[in-house]
């Protein structure tokens, strides 16, 4: 799985120009990324009153073959991270290259190319396929638009024997299979083109506990087999660890910490990475037992109203009294490949400054008010 | 013969034989619950572990009196506190729900309503069991949302449903659910739709109140996470039956069930290492057989042998509850380190 060297583009009609990617340079590389969304307000005028700061700033690089995992909360922000690589949504500011292409600059013609090179997974594959397509429709739909030159029914009985479906299966309706069967079929729809990068979003946040597995053991074969990139999106951290060669943590439309999927577990070094790993149930009680557990206090806030300072400090179990409300905290590299968005990562990392919030005591959980 | 269960000394809720069958028309009818006991003592937590289907939030609607008299058949005994609940009279029934019995549910947006202000429906349980003055519930009712860690009571009892987060709703209701101090609390998923961080936050809730008051309390989860901080008992329900029963510690540390052990290594945990491969539980929950054919989970079960079928296996031995034929052995390990 962590083979850095994936097949190379293909170089079947509809490629992307195959630009200026020199060798080692990662696949998907986003700089500055903003996604702002306005808020409207009056009938006629339609004044814009505000910006829900859906992502705000986002640099990420994402190694060929590799898997990136975006964790955070829900509201973070990560799907529409996830959308604004692929132009779902559109982008406010910042630049996305894939494979030395600008995605951003692309015509409606040349996105529609490249996006056969990058296609999407979704949390709910009942809401994501058509009901009154059958399988063999679905499958096919991607080989027609693009114009696939060989025999289609061949290629999708191929593509229903990779992600594990009976041949069977093309003449069937969504309906008619279970929750996992169909999230087969999405991914199935997915890999339809030999894509580089797949974006997952919540792949198997939908689907019963004992089917889970099945699915984050498909998305790694595949990945074994094809040389696929992945960007696997999702709030639980342990799927996430599990698939994921490096992890970014989102926080109110930034990412606050950036580390190998390891080293990330073995020493978090942002408060909130520290809070949310700590909040994670480990199904073993005697681990439960001695775990401390940091519970943060009240609620996200508003990204319309992203607090000054650090976005975090609101919450923030080790909120200092100086430089956290006033000044914004840069994703440094604190070491090679630890990235972290926090003025005191050091004195955390090394238990000069502790948590404050006590965890047994219900009181502690007020909105904006960390007791100190 | 039913084995006898081994927590009925001093419990609170007793629960014998609990059948549910729907009733379909023109079709076969459908037992979602099927012959489940167990029982809860105060200051107990007990969990109901099962995936989407087993029976286990039908298992707690016929706990509470809650399931549609129409098209359903309830058969069996459940009794609190002596009282025999099935057969109680509806206007009986509601004295007891509300003061005694209270239930918190999954999603918090349905189960208030939106458009009735927080505070109403929090003083409502109040005025209603507890006979208090409209000014005397208000401050109660202040009282009880500050101590599930609602900051500003008081503003926040004059706001709607739709002003408040999703863990601020599920903590309202856990308030409005504590409102007369209930010997017993069913909590239905009541974390599913939370972040983690703010499950982390109801949950401590849960088990202060557990500590602090002595509430039973009976916790239905998919999650095995939950459970393993939280549950004094756990049973594991497959199919509308109980199929695996014990103490936390023993559950997790021996896992005995093929199906309880499936769970445990089909999902990653955050302190394995990586690299390890998942073992899925094959096939789906929809690929099951009834009961009266044999163990429903045996289609899916890699310990399958003959004696599987056509004989459903009993729920066997007190302290360590078991329906399987071939269990797991202690020499094999519910989670199977296999090198990717």
């Amino acid at each position: 799985m962590n083979t850095p060297t994936g097949p190379a583009v293909p170089g079947s009609p509809g490629g992307p120009p195959d630009g200026s990617a020199a060798p080692g340079e990662p696949l998907l590389s986003v700089r500055g990324l903003k996604v702002h969304f306005p808020i409207r307000k009056g009938v006629l005028l339609q004044r814009v009153t505000g910006y829900v700061r859906a992502v705000d700033g986002v640099d990420l690089d994402v190694g060929r073959g590799m898997t990136y995992g975006l964790v955070g909360e829900s509201g973070c922000g990560k799907s529409t991270l996830g959308k604004a690589v692929l132009r779902l949504v559109e982008p406010t500011a910042g630049t996305v290259r894939f494979n030395g292409v600008d995605v951003a600059g692309q015509s409606r013609e040349g996105m529609r190319r490249l996006r056969r090179h990058m296609q999407m997974v979704f949390q709910d594959p009942l809401a994501s396929l058509d009901p009154r397509q059958s399988v063999e429709s679905v499958l096919s739909e991607p080989l027609r638009a693009h114009g696939f030159a060989g025999d289609r029914s061949r290629r999708v009985r191929e593509l229903l024997d990779l992600v594990g479906l009976p041949a069977g299966a093309a003449a069937r309706y969504p309906h008619e299979f279970s929750g996992g069967q169909r999230q087969r079929v999405g991914i199935a729809r997915a890999i339809a083109l030999n894509p580089e990068l797949i974006i997952a979003d919540e792949p198997v946040s939908a689907l019963d506990v004992s089917i889970q597995a099945q699915i984050v053991n498909l998305l790694e074969d595949l990945q074994d087999q094809l040389g696929l990139t992945y960007v696997v999106v999702a709030h639980d951290l342990a799927v996430v660890r599990h698939v994921s060669d490096v992890i970014g943590v989102m926080y109110l439309g930034a990412l606050v910490e950036e580390a190998s999927s390891d080293e990330l577990y073995a020493q978090p070094l942002h408060p909130y990475t520290i809070a949310l790993m700590s909040a994670i149930p480990i199904p073993d009680p005697e681990v439960e037992e001695r775990r401390r557990r940091i519970l943060l206090t009240g609620d996200l806030p508003s990204p319309v109203d992203v607090p000054p300072g650090c976005r975090f400090h609101t919450r923030c179990p080790f909120r200092q009294p100086t430089r956290c409300a006033d000044e914004s905290p840069d994703l440094r590299e604190m070491r090679p490949g630890r990235k972290v968005a926090c003025h005191w990562a050091e004195e955390i990392a090394a238990g000069a400054i502790r948590a404050a919030a006590s965890a047994h005591d219900p009181t502690a959980t007020e909105v904006g008010t960390p007791s100190s | 013969m039913r084995p006898v269960n081994p927590a009925s000394r001093g419990s609170l809720l007793e629960v014998e034989d609990l059948s549910v069958v729907f009733r379909q028309r023109g079709r076969a009818d459908v037992r979602a619950v099927d012959g489940v006991s167990f029982s809860v003592s105060p200051g107990e937590t007990v969990g109901l572990v099962g995936e989407s289907g087993c029976g286990k939030s039908v298992t707690s609607l016929a706990i509470m009196g809650l399931l549609p008299k129409r098209g359903v058949r309830v058969e069996g005994g459940v009794s609190f506190d002596g009282t025999d609940l099935l057969s109680l009279p509806p206007d009986k029934l509601r004295l007891l729900r509300g003061r005694d019995l209270a239930i918190v549910f999954q999603d918090p947006m349905t189960s208030l309503n939106p458009v009735v202000p927080i505070g109403t429906q929090v003083t409502e349980v109040l005025t209603r069991h507890r006979g208090l003055s409209n000014g005397e519930a208000r401050e109660e009712a202040a009282d009880l949302l500050r101590r599930v860690g609602i900051p500003d009571p008081s503003r926040r009892l004059r706001e709607y449903p739709h002003q408040l987060s999703g863990g601020m709703r599920q903590r309202a209701l856990i308030a409005a659910a504590l409102a007369c101090r209930p010997r017993l609390l069913i909590a239905d998923e009541p974390t599913t739709a939370l972040d983690v961080t703010i499950q982390a936050q109801i949950l401590e809730l849960l088990k202060t109140l557990v500590a602090e008051s002595g509430t039973a309390l009976i916790l239905i989860t998919h999650d095995l996470g939950v459970v393993a901080g939280t549950c004094d008992t756990v049973h594991v329900m497959y199919g509308g039956r109980i199929v695996e029963r014990a103490p936390r510690h023993e559950l997790f540390a021996e896992p005995r069930h093929p199906y309880t052990g499936g769970l445990l290594a089909s999902v990653p945990r955050l302190d394995q290492p990586r690299g390890v491969r998942l073992q899925p539980i094959e096939g789906s929950p929809r690929d099951v057989i009834p009961w009266a054919r044999g163990c429903a989970f045996a289609p899916r079960c890699p310990n399958r042998v003959e004696e599987c079928t056509p004989v459903a296996p009993e729920l066997l031995g007190d302290r360590h509850g078991l329906r399987c034929v071939n269990p797991l052995r202690s020499d094999q390990p519910a989670t199977k380190a296999v090198p990717r």
